[in-house]
């Protein structure tokens, strides 16, 4: 039963509220993507024991989509953010590094 | 014998004296007293039969570890199973049943199981699945199934009503002793908001019986004080009967409270849920105590010691005249005491370790009872109650040095921190050699959202053992979960020696003794069966457990688990930390499925979605059928028709006459924005932003597997607009799939969707008589040349406010209109009226179906399943072929998708016009490399077809539309099989002439 905190209405939402939608910052590859881009993209999802970036919608609350950075281990979450970007903040990124000195980035 | 004593009893009030029965006894017992506690002053030790061998049971413990007093509580509609007779709380009337004997406790015949032991080892079940079948089925499993099961399952709807309550606190204590009681002091005193939480009916656990001295004064008075205190604090909220059952992500716990438990029927809820987000959780849940392995553990009279301190001195239960007492430690001389000072007889104390000097053993030594040391119990002899025991040296082999006679045996095997919600979340655990027991690593505890530490524990279950440690360490968890709070109060008690981890009694047991010292008592787990396993490759923990069943029991191996590990660690020639403890999970004991559930039973049992014409449907006979949250009517009984003949009928109403349906659930959402027409070309296959204004296409859309995922019409409203309809389940899940799409991927388009499925009620008339209805209502054109097939118009139709398409998923002339929802029964109501010349009737669900299948139209989650693509279906004209892209399209891109070989949509017909089972698969020749019979197709859609007056049926066939004519066979379960023909799968009316009038 997470807690995450919506961007978008401020609400500290239970994980009831809310429904996953697995990785963030997938790049989708559409038509004319050779096999193994498609294969990447539909199937070689990142499941990491450790700090983890994931879409989650608020969908009992404003029904907004929006992206967290969490440990998959300790459930300790970093931060959430906004749908609308392709890349995680650097603020956010510098405050994993921080706290997760061997961690190898969200890439 | 055990019994009732003259005096004493800090729990009890003989002023208040209830009569119960057990097994149709009926006996007495005081208010106050635990169902155990009364058993034992009526002198019954005999309370259950074992699992597996139905050997004799009596209690062992006095609290939610009890793994033997396991009662069938109450009768009819408020029959329990499972009752732990140690924290069921005494009431007058009460009635208890024991459980797992056959025919009588007294005598049971399973006990043969007992003399066949030899033949049930360790992993017994998995072993009789590696014999012939036929064993399996005629000589094991009538054994399992005879043995099987604890308690009774009540046949009667539960007559009690369970509720749910949340809470919010920024410090939560588990545990009302006397650590949680200082912890949630020190943590009320700050100002937060602090839960504290009992799972018995009285505060301040074992101090007060043990003896504890608090600031001077005596635990109780200390307890009493110290609850005043926190009862005067408005930020406190005390909760007793209320077990902290799990602690889950970012502190939330579920505790659950039982109300009623032991006043059942005043009318309050039996138990109360309690689903509580707390800032920190401080887990002073205490610690169990081990027992002993010794042979002859299991016979009843052998208790843990603390548990005889329990009885005598909260209870004034005498569990016999004469108790030997057995330990490794000091703390047990304490139950000595107590006996003695009681007026019982202890007539040894046998300490397994070489020296016994603290300062519990001199007093005991000083009050004239005997003490030997480097001693053991190598037998216990009784059947089902202790007679005496037979005395050896521990560190020998079981060479009998003594026999004593007694009634019963308090055993002490040393203590382990009750460390269930430290580690529900993760909290990691040490091994503590002193105190040969897993305790709390501070340094790596569960984490909270913002990476600190969600739980803090304290006291004993944080390994915090003696008095002194326990009040002081949780003073400062009381501190570390709010801030400091300066001295805390001290506790005295007799100071302890270091104890000794025994686990085997004597060390050297040969195999006769090992074979009768049982570790886990309801599951008849011995320390042969743990050394058995790891003799048979069994190194895990995890897996050790399931294959000797040691801490499955309704226990969870409160008792067994530690010895059993340290066993298995032994066999492995490992140390107890490398071998690792089995996971912690909640809940801590059981919670009833009542609690659970809540108030979420009967019609409350999940939200209901009603159309606007749901009464109507209600009272003319309607037949419910579930779709998701909503009912709808899946036929309309006349008179004492069958549903099959309704069904019969509302079909042919339709071929021949008209007839009307309730569509209102059919998903409705409105794509609107400058982008909408290109957001729409990428979820559907088709191209819809070329769509005239005014007009309806039918689309499918897929996810980007390319797997088709959900269809409809979409009908265009103006430059800008679009009305999407999906599929009556589909519309809340379409909808979120178009937001997922918007926000994260196209997030600069201008679109913007909304789901208006509840705004509007949808009828759909249907049959050659529809347009004559139609304008019999009147007030819109709905003619053929003004409104044509695939086409909608807005109006007044009837004098409602009205959208009418002209769609069809019946292959009849057709028209579905929209109304506003508060409109929707006025509407129908007309209808009916218009339509009264014309033969018109109401029909469900079941009718549509069977109307649709006889035109081969596919209904998502019949003909698709999530790992069809609408080319297997034939819907390939529905693809466009033009369009760089769509949701979708990549994946049926992939080389399989496009593999000639796969099961494709035909229509099947029975050679005897009898109805294919649904589901049933087509065989091909030969078998697969699993010996089974290869298939070639399954059928999705089967009915009777009223119109055509034989079954019809779609499937999906191996190369289907290139076998046109070919004969498959069905075969069907319990023998036999139906043979049909491949063909069309439009049955009805091929040309559409019939739709298109
Ligand atoms: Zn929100």
């Amino acid at each position: 039963m997470l807690i995450l905190e919506c961007p978008y209405c401020g609400v500290k939402a239970e994980e009831t509220e809310l429904s996953p939608g697995y990785e963030a910052h997938l790049k989708r590859y559409g038509p004319g993507a050779s096999d193994d881009e498609f294969e990447s993209y539909m199937f070689a999802r990142k499941n990491p024991k450790g700090v983890h970036f994931e879409r989650w919608r608020h969908v009992y609350g404003c029904g907004k989509w929006f992206l967290a950075a969490r440990c998959t281990a300790t459930l300790e979450v970093f931060g959430t953010y906004p749908a609308q970007t392709s890349a995680p903040p650097p603020d956010l990124i510098e405050a994993i590094k921080a706290k997760r000195p061997g961690w190898e980035g969200y890439k | 014998m055990s019994a009732r004593l003259a005096k004493g009893g800090r729990l009890i009030d003989r002023s208040k004296a209830h009569r119960f029965t057990f097994n149709c006894k009926w006996m007495r017992g005081f208010e106050g007293d635990t169902l155990s506690a009364a058993l034992l002053a009526n002198d019954q030790m005999l309370v259950g039969r074992s699992f597996k061998y139905h050997r004799p049971r009596g209690i062992v413990a006095s609290g939610p570890e009890e793994p033997n007093g396991l009662v069938n509580l109450g009768k009819g509609d408020r029959l329990e199973p499972n009752q732990r007779t140690t924290t069921t709380e005494l009431f007058d009337g009460l009635t208890a049943e024991s459980q797992n004997h056959w025919p009588s406790l007294e005598n049971d015949i399973g006990v043969v199981n007992n003399y066949a032991a030899r033949f049930l080892p360790a992993g017994f079940y998995y072993k009789t699945f590696l014999q012939p079948r036929a064993a399996w089925k005629h000589v094991f499993e009538p054994i399992v199934r005879h043995s099987a099961g604890l308690g009774k399952a009540p046949k009667d709807r539960d007559a009690d009503r369970y509720e749910q309550a949340y809470a919010f606190c920024d410090v939560l204590v588990i545990g009302g002793g006397v650590a949680g009681l200082q912890a949630a002091l020190v943590a009320g005193r700050s100002g937060a908001r602090v839960m504290l939480l009992e799972q018995t009916g009285h505060w301040g656990g074992r101090a007060p019986v043990d003896g504890v001295e608090i600031d001077g004064q005596p635990a109780d008075a200390w307890v009493k004080t110290t609850v005043q205190a926190l009862e005067a604090m408005e930020n406190v909220t005390l909760r007793k009967r209320c077990m902290g059952a799990g602690v889950y992500d970012h502190g939330y716990v579920l505790a659950d409270e039982k109300v009623a438990d032991h006043t059942p029927g005043d009318g309050r809820p039996k138990h109360r849920l309690w689903r509580i987000r707390a800032g920190r959780i401080i887990a002073a849940t205490g610690a169990i105590e081990r027992p002993l392995s010794f042979a002859g553990n299991d016979i009843p009279g052998v208790m843990l010691a603390a548990a005889v301190r329990d009885y005598v001195v909260n209870f004034a239960v005498s569990p016999g005249d004469r108790t030997v007492v057995v330990t490794n430690n000091d703390d047990a001389y304490r139950t000595a005491i107590a006996l003695h000072q009681a007026g019982l007889s202890v007539p040894v104390i046998l300490d397994a370790r070489l020296t016994a000097t603290g300062a519990l053993p001199e007093q005991a030594r000083k009050l004239g009872i005997r003490v030997e040391t480097n001693r053991a119990i190598a037998m216990v002899q009784g059947g089902k109650r202790v007679k005496r025991v037979s005395i050896c040296a521990q560190a020998g082999e079981g060479a009998v040095l003594e026999e004593i006679a007694c009634e019963a045996v308090a055993m002490s095997g040393g203590w382990s921190p009750v460390v269930h919600l430290w580690s529900h979340c993760g909290g990691k655990l040490i091994w503590d050699e002193a105190t040969a027991c897993f305790r709390p690593d501070a340094a790596r505890p569960p984490l909270n959202h913002d990476g600190s530490a969600m739980v803090i524990a304290a006291g004993a279950a944080n390994g915090a053992l003696p008095a002194a440690d326990t009040l002081a360490d949780a003073h400062r968890a009381g501190e570390a979960a709010s801030k400091p709070a300066g001295e805390a109060p001290k506790a005295t008690a007799a100071e302890e020696a270091p104890m000794e981890a025994v686990w085997l009694m004597p060390q050297g047991a040969p195999v006769k003794l090992r074979a009768k010292a049982w570790l886990d008592y309801q599951n008849d787990v011995k320390v042969s069966d743990v050394q058995l396993a790891a003799r048979e490759g069994y190194e895990s923990v995890e897996h050790t457990k399931r294959y000797t069943t040691l801490g499955m029991a309704t226990d969870q191996g409160k008792l067994s688990n530690i010895n059993g590990l340290a066993v298995l660690a032994d066999a492995l020639n490992e140390h107890i930390p490398q071998v690792g403890t089995t996971t912690f999970r909640p809940p801590y004991t059981p919670v009833t499925f009542g609690a659970l559930a809540g108030e979420a039973r009967g019609e409350i049992f999940q939200p209901l979605r009603r159309t606007p014409m749901h009464d109507w449907h209600d009272a003319h006979g309607a037949y419910w059928e579930p779709v998701g949250l909503w009912r709808r009517p899946y036929c309309y009984t006349q008179g004492g028709e069958s549903h099959e003949k309704s069904v019969h009928r509302e079909v042919l109403n339709v071929r021949n006459n008209v007839g009307l349906l309730d569509a209102s659930t059919l998903g409705k959402i409105i794509v609107k924005g400058p982008d909408a027409g290109r957001f729409l070309d990428m979820l559907y296959t088709g191209v819809m932003s070329t769509l005239p204004i005014g007009k309806c296409r039918y689309g499918l859309m897929c996810n980007e597997n390319g797997f088709l995922s959900d269809d409809g019409v979409v009908a265009r409203i103006d430059e800008d607009t679009w009305l999407c309809h999906t599929t009556s389940g589909g519309a809340d899940r379409i909808h979120a799939h178009m937001e997922d799409w918007l926000q994260c991927e196209w997030w600069d388009w201008q679109v913007w969707t909304a789901n208006v499925t509840e705004q509007y009620a949808q009828v759909a008339v249907v049959g050659p008589n529809a347009r004559k209805l139609l304008e019999k209502l009147g007030g819109m054109d709905v003619s053929k040349e003004t409104l044509p097939f695939m086409q909608w118009a807005d109006g007044m139709l009837g004098g409602f406010r009205a959208r009418v398409y002209r769609i069809s998923f019946s292959g009849e002339l057709s028209y579905e209109i929209a109304i506003p929802a508060s409109e929707g029964r006025a509407f129908w109501e007309a209808c009916l009226a218009a339509g009264a010349e014309f033969g018109v009737m109401p029909y469900g669900t079941e009718a549509l179906h069977v109307l649709r299948a006889e035109k081969g139209f596919i209904m998502i989650g019949d003909e698709t399943d999530g790992t069809v693509i609408p080319q297997d279906l034939g819907l390939g004209w529905a693809i466009s072929k033009k369009k760089a892209d769509y949701l979708g399209k990549r994946g049926q891109e992939r080389s399989f998708l496009a593999d000639p070989d796969r099961w494709k949509l035909v229509g099947l017909e029975t050679l005897d016009g009898s109805v294919i089972p649904d589901g049933a698969i087509a065989v091909a020749e030969g078998k697969n490399a699993n010996g089974q019979r290869n298939t070639q197709g399954r059928v999705t859609s089967s009915y009777h077809s009223p119109t055509l007056g034989k079954g019809i049926a779609m499937g999906l066939v191996l190369r289907g539309p290139d076998r046109m004519g070919e004969v498959l066979d069905f075969p069907k379960i319990g023998g036999g099989s139906v043979k049909a023909r491949i063909v069309d799968q439009v049955f009805y009316d091929k040309e559409g002439a019939k739709q298109n009038v």
